[in-house]
């Protein structure tokens, strides 16, 4: 409770907080008050915004605004699918690692290590492009999901490697605590506000990482999304059309839902971290 | 040799390392792209087959499929075949000997859509435009970046009230669509830069006075969306490690020594530094894939532009020529910056020396 009165005292957490929750109800909120048709067309190519049609038309005479809200739909459960997987796969293996030390340790830091160095943009691209049909919006969220998950293991291996010589974590296993119990009960919870912050920071790259490959033609296959909406607007002369609303909503949206998340780790690290707190 | 001498040790067992890491990265990008069905020699058949008769079309397909390495040959280059006159398919794992073998050559086959043009070729004249855009855009801004973010830490005030909030949006602002609203607000809208491309299509590249300044008027905007996303980023990492060495005992003790300002910014600056540096070996494969994007956005005719080009016609030998060259990059400037740290770090220096 003390430290919900603490987030909510935050400038960064409110701004944060309020920002998502506005995303959240653009994405849900419309589909239940008005018809949204994001197959049928709506009237000509690139047709500006009126009062009727909000956001125009895209290259195709589609009703942007229903696009903009299909999009933000997908790329928010990409995001948020990315971010669970790596946080968990960065869990799992930063904390196994991090509790046991020794040769299983060096070998699971290694191989961070080496995928750190790995441009994971570049083995996305080689992932998503030996797909054609068939990329759904899961298997990208998957794939995001397992290329981006080095450093939430190397910062959470980091945490846990500093519980392990703790003196709770020693009387636990004097206690006869097995390595799954220590870790379920002993490490885990002082984690937990630790990897939530991970999972914020991963969702806002996977929303990212999304986006940066739809731009390049290899996002979620026959879906909407924010980054193959901006695709398309670049791919079909939107820019030097002057139409400002093929490709600025998406943008914007994409950016407002990053500097959220952003935002709202870093009140959360000051307010989870006492040090920080002034 | 390596007990009297360790540094050395040192290089090699990071060069050691990297060469691990460079293997595996030659492996992913040898069998992902095989995971998908897309053949080379199927998909160039598609593409001639149309205009040639059966026979024609046999010893074509014949040819591909020795040139991509798909079929076992006797030492005449023939191709080996079953009883039954198939011919007889290489292993999976020849295959892959062949590739590591042909990639160290600097040889990444030929481009499908462009055939018979090599791959290296491609890279070749895509290359020097990448180069040219990335490196001074992201050692400036690493720069700039760096100082800007020490001057917002000490002075405070003014500067750092404006200049946080604008540098934190700033970077939440993903690459590409920073490079999108510059294209549209100095390209399309006000017209005072060209967007599309590295110089002017009517002239011919060469060392000419309207040919590079061409080159520069095209380049203006291209390196700017590197740049000011490259100054956010550092300034705001540098800003919070400042006020972090700001706070230390040393700082203060220093502070009621007397000693003399710049002193004290010298030797917080370099306390501050070395995480930064160490910060740019991780995120120097993320910013490379955010400037490959910048590219594809400006269309400047580098490497990112090859790699979209590639992907929209599924020229597989391309991209992963592309990727592999990337990844090899990335790795080279890692290795280059560890070494440097290696020095730089005093700790890592004494825990060497003692070491040894």
């Amino acid at each position: 409770m003390k430290l919900l009165r603490h987030l909510l005292r935050s400038p960064g957490f409110l701004v944060g907080a309020l920002l998502l929750l506005a995303t959240l109800l653009l994405a849900f909120l419309p589909p239940l008050l008005m018809e949204l048709d994001t197959s049928r067309r709506a009237g000509l190519a690139y047709m500006p915004p009126t009062s009727g049609r909000w956001l125009g038309t895209d290259h195709l005479g589609l009703d942007m605004f229903a696009l903009l809200v299909s999009g933000l739909r997908s790329s928010l459960y990409v995001g948020f699918l990315a971010g669970i997987v790596a946080t968990v796969l960065g869990t799992l293996i930063g904390v196994y690692g991090g509790y046991k030390g020794g040769w299983i340790d060096d070998v699971l830091t290694a191989c961070t290590n080496l995928f750190l160095v790995i441009p994971s943009l570049i083995v996305l691209i080689l992932l998503s492009g030996s797909l054609q049909e068939g990329r759904s919006l899961t298997l990208i969220a998957l794939f995001i999901g397992c290329t981006t998950w080095t450093w939430s293991a190397r910062a959470v291996r980091a945490q846990a490697a500093s519980l392990r010589s703790r003196d709770h974590v020693a009387l636990a296993r004097i206690n006869g605590y097995g390595t799954l119990g220590i870790v379920c009960l002993h490490i885990l919870p002082y984690l937990l506000s630790y990897l939530f912050m991970v999972f914020i920071l991963q969702t806002a790259s996977g929303i990212l990482t999304e986006s940066v490959i739809s731009m390049l033609g290899l996002g979620p296959y026959d879906t909407v999304s924010l980054g193959n909406l901006l695709n398309q607007a670049i791919r079909n002369e939107a820019l030097s059309d002057g139409a400002w609303w093929a490709f600025f909503p998406p943008m914007l949206l994409i950016t407002v839902i990053a500097f959220a998340l952003y935002v709202l780790n870093t009140s959360m690290e000051g307010v989870f971290n006492p040090r920080l707190r002034k | 040799m390596f007990r009297q001498h360790p540094t050395l040790r040192y290089i090699t067992a990071r060069a050691g390392w990297y060469a691990l890491t460079f293997l595996v990265a030659v492996t992913i990008n040898f069998w992902l792209p095989r995971l998908g069905e897309a053949n080379p020699v199927d998909t160039l058949m598609a593409r001639v087959s149309g205009s040639m008769d059966a026979q024609a079309a046999r010893e074509r397909e014949e040819s591909y499929l020795r040139e991509f390495g798909l079929v076992q040959t006797d030492d005449t280059g023939k191709i080996l075949r079953a009883a039954d006159g198939t011919p007889l398919r290489t292993s999976i794992l020849t295959q892959f000997l062949r590739y590591l073998r042909m990639s160290l050559q600097g040889d990444f086959g030929r481009s499908i859509v462009q055939h018979p043009r090599p791959v290296s070729d491609i890279i070749l004249t895509a290359l020097p435009w990448t180069l040219a855009l990335q490196i001074p855009a992201l050692v400036l801004g690493w720069f700039i970046g760096n100082g800007l973010g020490a001057l917002a830490a000490y002075r405070r005030g003014v500067l750092d009230k404006v200049f946080y909030p604008v540098a934190l949006l700033v970077s939440a602002i993903p690459s590409f669509c920073f490079g999108i609203l510059l294209v549209y607000i100095f390209g399309v809208q006000l017209e005072w830069l060209p967007t599309l491309g590295g110089y002017d299509e009517a002239l011919n590249p060469g060392f000419n006075a309207a040919f590079l300044s061409s080159a520069a008027t095209y380049y203006i905007l291209p390196f700017l969306s590197v740049f000011l996303l490259v100054v956010g980023g550092q300034a705001i990492g540098m800003r919070s490690m400042c006020i972090y060495e700001l706070g230390t005992d040393y700082v203060r003790y220093a502070k009621l020594m007397g000693v003399r300002e710049s002193t004290i910014v010298r030797y917080m600056f370099r306390n501050a530094m070395l995480p930064q540096l160490t910060g740019l070996a991780l995120t120097l494969g993320g910013m490379v894939g955010g400037a490959l994007i910048a590219e594809m956005v400006f269309s400047y005719p580098g490497l990112g532009l090859s790699v979209l080009t590639a992907i929209q016609s599924l020229d597989y030998p391309v991209i992963t020529g592309c990727t592999l060259l990337v990844t090899t990059c990335v790795l080279v400037a890692n290795f280059t910056v560890d070494i440097l740290i290696g020095f730089l770090d005093p700790r890592i220096r004494a825990a060497r020396e003692g070491e040894a």
